[in-house]
């Protein structure tokens, strides 16, 4: 692998596929990108790196036909060229795999990946079925091509949307946070396949803030920062702290704190817990654990094991099919929450602040500003038929201010921020609530460093003022270095309550995959 | 890479066929821009209509637009009607927004407005002789509100609870009020057999709005410019109007943050029904005093582009009506007045409205020149 990489350098040195020359691209008032000048190369994995808003993706979107850069030039294999919508940008052989999948969810595989390329001659499902199972034979993917969309998990999806831009006979490939919404495996599985396209003679784009994995799959790094070129620099010739402090423009410590919880009290506990979906799924069987105030209690496991189901019918959002959820008061009575709605709950005095999976989709509302998102919580308040406008605007000014959320005013639409500002308004107005228990899920998926330990920082802050705070995660680095205890789900089952502070990482993927042996072995 | 040929040519093509550049406009226009925008597309619509006007007619088109203008303001009782029309229209309008806010599609205006009426006719032909007008008025009013939110609400419950597609259902509604007004009219058909009602209680003037300072019309007017506030401050500052925009946006944060959104569906529709039903009500009572199968004149459907005109600003809404109705009475003015085919006035209506609701394409959308013409060739 190493001689490889090696091999494939020496070749790209002389081998730049696409150039970028000073492009420009404002938005409004905003500067996405100023004057940035890049090269791809053949044959190489090319990591594009930087915070939230540093224009990373506006930049590929540029080269991809999206959007059209107000100034600048873009060659390819050294000639200039106009891309001026994605159909251009196909016919050079530029392909792009977006966050946000670009599918038709009651057509199968093979219908999706013909739609819209009009080829001459009579549609014929079964030739374009044979040369998409070549590609996939070609680089190691693994896809059914009459499985239909919306069938499909993520990972199934994403793989799909490669083999489109493939099938399309793409050389150049930019796939933009391609690994947000994997797991580990798929990861790897994904990384795998890259590297055969790269062997290829295909050119690479990952657009990505994830370090390790910068270091794991690319050759080279492109450094952006507010949207500005910073530099490039060899895989081989960095590490992770010179990275980051390249991409936020000052040296920052990765290490997430952990302070020693003082005095836990019981908060949660809940009690032989089942969920059943309403297709008949078992979602959650006989979950018990206790969460203590002062303590950050992670829940760990595959996506999909139950973490939604945990948090939501903790929240009162999901229909429960047994067991009990107590919340414990400051005096040590306890009351069920079972068959209370959200806003009963709150009124009886138990603050659950639930920051859920799905941050535009469900806690926030796209299209409205700040300041009318914070009113979602609080918009209830006063007896009269009015509503109060001015403390949500304060509040906004505050979570603004404190959290550092970047935004052109309290009147911007949420939608028009960037991710880890959605999630920084989300969070802030679940805490101004001065919660006693905090349940994130998720909490810094498709962040970058600097706003993940803004949000870390957040929930130890929660923790020291005696919140219990349950946070489901998927890094298991960073459960490991966050969390005082870890629950382990496993199919809807609790395969396990560690302790933080001793556990291995090899030790927790594990009982994520062995469920129910303990109890079994009990009963 | 055999390809670069044909792309490089596809390239050309492609610029050649669409120099325009599209881009959304992210950050939204000053106000005062998008006023200047509509009132350009304004000035560009009155100079095409003159031009086609002069070509097809051989008209003046000055003569013409000041006939439009006579036929809208040339006498007192003229602007009068003009106002009248106005406000039913206004009432309608402002009747579906709080639904299209929640993303509700109600097109079934005309039926509620019909059933708003059906029930006001009811009451002043069952009730005329028996009660003083002073208490029958009371009552049409609460009856026909009725009448409207049951309307209303029977898609809102399906909808709700079933998940049915409210505007198919809302449109049938129209239909089966429509179907009830013609049995009423037959059953109270004055003289028997004449398939209409005629004027209701001509003779006590039972049930008909006061006239105010000696106008007909001046009621309901006034009761129209409080409902339009009324309407204005319950989407923009009320807790109901918060939530309506909640569930218009995202179901799934309004479930989130407690809201009950059967609940909200079913309250916001009770209300836009009852509102269509008041535009029944002003209608007999306060201008036409009986009860026809035509008495919406379209207006359900009309509001719906006032509605979206205005982008369900109530405010706004005084003007998009506004434009609707004095083209309306401008093109029948110019039609009688110059012996022009209707269609005429019709193609004129068309022409205007094309440049006012093509304006907002502007609004929303920034359209530059292609910069990054191709060097080589």
């Amino acid at each position: 692998m190493e001689e490889l990489r090696n091999e494939t350098q020496q070749q790209s040195l002389s081998d730049v596929a696409v150039a970028l020359r000073g492009i420009t691209k404002i938005f409004g008032k905003t500067v996405a990108n100023h004057k940035v000048s890049l090269d791809i190369k053949r044959g190489e994995v090319l990591a594009v790196l930087g915070e939230n808003g540093s224009g990373k993706t506006t930049l590929m979107n540029a080269l991809a036909g999206i959007y059209f850069p107000d100034e600048g030039q873009i060659f390819i294999n050294g000639e200039e060229v106009t891309i001026s919508s994605p159909r251009v940008a196909f016919s050079y052989g530029i392909g792009m795999i977006h966050q946000h999948f670009k599918l038709v969810d009651v057509l199968t595989a093979v219908e999706n990946i013909i739609l819209g390329l009009n080829e001459p001659g009579r549609m014929n499902l079964k030739k374009v079925a044979a040369r998409v199972k070549e590609i996939c034979d070609a680089y190691g993917f693994v896809l059914d091509p009459t499985k239909k969309v919306y069938d499909m998990s993520v990972s199934e999806k994403q793989t799909l949307e490669i083999v489109k831009v493939l099938y399309r006979g793409a050389e150049i490939l930019i796939l933009d946070e391609p690994t947000a919404v994997l797991t580990p495996q798929e990861t790897d599985k994904l990384f795998a396949v890259l590297r055969n396209m790269r062997r290829d003679g295909k050119s690479i784009v990952i657009i990505t803030h994830k370090l390790h994995e910068v270091m794991e799959i690319s050759d080279r790094v492109a450094v952006l920062r507010k949207g500005e070129y910073i530099g490039e620099i060899e895989t081989s010739k960095t590490n992770p702290q010179e990275l980051t402090n390249m991409m936020v423009g000052r040296p920052v410590t990765l290490n997430i704190d952990r302070p020693e919880p003082e005095n836990p009290t019981l908060r949660i506990e809940v009690k032989n817990l089942s969920v059943v979906s309403e297709d008949g799924v078992q979602k959650l069987n006989d979950v018990s654990f206790k969460a203590y105030g002062g303590e950050i209690l992670g829940i760990a496991g595959i996506s999909g094991s139950g973490q939604k189901e945990l948090l939501e019918a903790i929240a009162g959002l999901q229909k429960t099919s047994g067991g009990e959820i107590l919340f414990i008061n400051d005096d040590g009575s306890s009351e069920n929450l079972i068959g209370r709605n959200p806003v009963a709950i709150a009124q009886k005095g138990v603050t659950l602040s639930f920051v859920p999976e799905d941050r535009l989709g469900m806690g926030l509302v796209g299209n409205m500003d700040i300041s009318d998102n914070m009113m979602l919580r609080s918009y209830r308040n006063g007896s009269g038929p009015f509503t109060d406008r001015k403390s949500p605007y304060s509040l906004a000014e505050r979570v603004v201010g404190e959290l550092e959320v970047m935004t052109p005013s309290i009147e911007t639409p949420v939608r028009r921020l960037s991710g880890g500002n959605v999630q920084k308004v989300l969070v802030g107005r679940e805490i101004s609530l001065s919660p006693k228990v905090l349940l994130t899920a998720y909490a810094v998926r498709g962040l970058d460093i600097n706003s993940s330990y803004t949000i870390y920082d957040l929930l130890n802050r929660q923790k020291k003022l005696g919140v219990a705070v349950i946070y489901v995660g998927e890094d298991l680095d960073v459960l490991l270095e966050l969390c005082d205890k870890i629950l382990v789900l496993c199919a809807g089952h609790v395969s396990g309550v560690v302790d933080g502070r001793t556990i291995t990482k090899e030790e927790v993927g594990l009982l994520m995959t062995q469920h129910g042996k303990e109890e079994a072995a009990n009963e | 890479m055999s390809k670069e040929p044909n792309a490089a040519a596809t390239k050309r093509s492609f610029a050649i066929r669409n120099p325009f550049v599209l881009t959304k406009r992210t950050e939204g226009m000053p106000a005062y821009k998008t006023w200047g925008v509509r009132l350009i597309a304004l000035i560009l619509a009155i100079i095409v209509c003159g031009l086609i006007t002069l070509l097809i007619t051989g008209l003046n088109p000055f003569d013409v637009y000041a006939t439009m203008i006579r036929g809208n303001f040339g006498t007192a009782r003229k602007a009068w009607v003009v106002l009248k029309d106005m406000a039913i229209l206004l009432c309608v309008s402002l009747a579906v927004t709080p639904a299209f806010k929640m993303r509700f599609w109600n097109i079934g205006g005309e039926g509620q407005i019909l059933v708003g009426a059906l029930a006001t006719a009811a009451c002043m032909i069952l009730l005329g002789d028996k009660i003083p007008t002073g208490l029958l008025i009371p009552i049409m009013f609460i009856a026909a509100l009725a009448a409207g939110a049951i309307w209303g609400i029977i898609p809102a419950i399906f909808k709700a609870y079933w998940k049915t597609n409210e505007t198919l259902f809302t449109l049938m509604m129209n239909y089966v009020a429509l179907q009830l007004v013609s049995f009423f009219i037959i059953v109270w058909e004055v003289p028997k057999g004449a398939g209409q009602i005629g004027i209701i209680n001509q003779s006590t003037l039972a049930g008909w709005l006061p006239w105010i300072g000696g106008q007909q019309y001046l009621l309901n007017v006034i009761v129209v410019a409080v409902l339009t506030a009324l309407v204005y401050v319950y989407l923009k500052y009320t807790k109901h109007g918060y939530e309506i925009s909640v569930v218009g946006e995202s179901e799934r944060t309004a479930k989130y943050v407690g809201i009950k959104v059967p609940k909200v569906l079913i309250r916001t529709m009770a209300l836009s029904g009852a509102l269509c039903a008041l535009a029944g009500f002003l209608k007999v009572a306060g201008t036409d005093h009986t009860l026809t199968t035509t008495i919406t004149e379209g207006y359900g459907f009309t509001a719906v582009m006032v509605s979206w005109m205005a982008n369900f600003n109530p405010i706004a809404m005084i003007f998009s009506t506004f434009i609707i109705v004095f083209l309306d009475k401008g093109a029948g003015e110019i039609s009688s007045m110059f012996y022009l085919n209707q269609s005429f006035s019709e193609i004129l209506t068309g022409i205007i409205l094309f440049f006012i609701i093509g304006s907002e394409f502007f609004i929303r959308y920034k359209v530059s020149l292609r910069r990054h013409e191709t060097k080589e060739v």
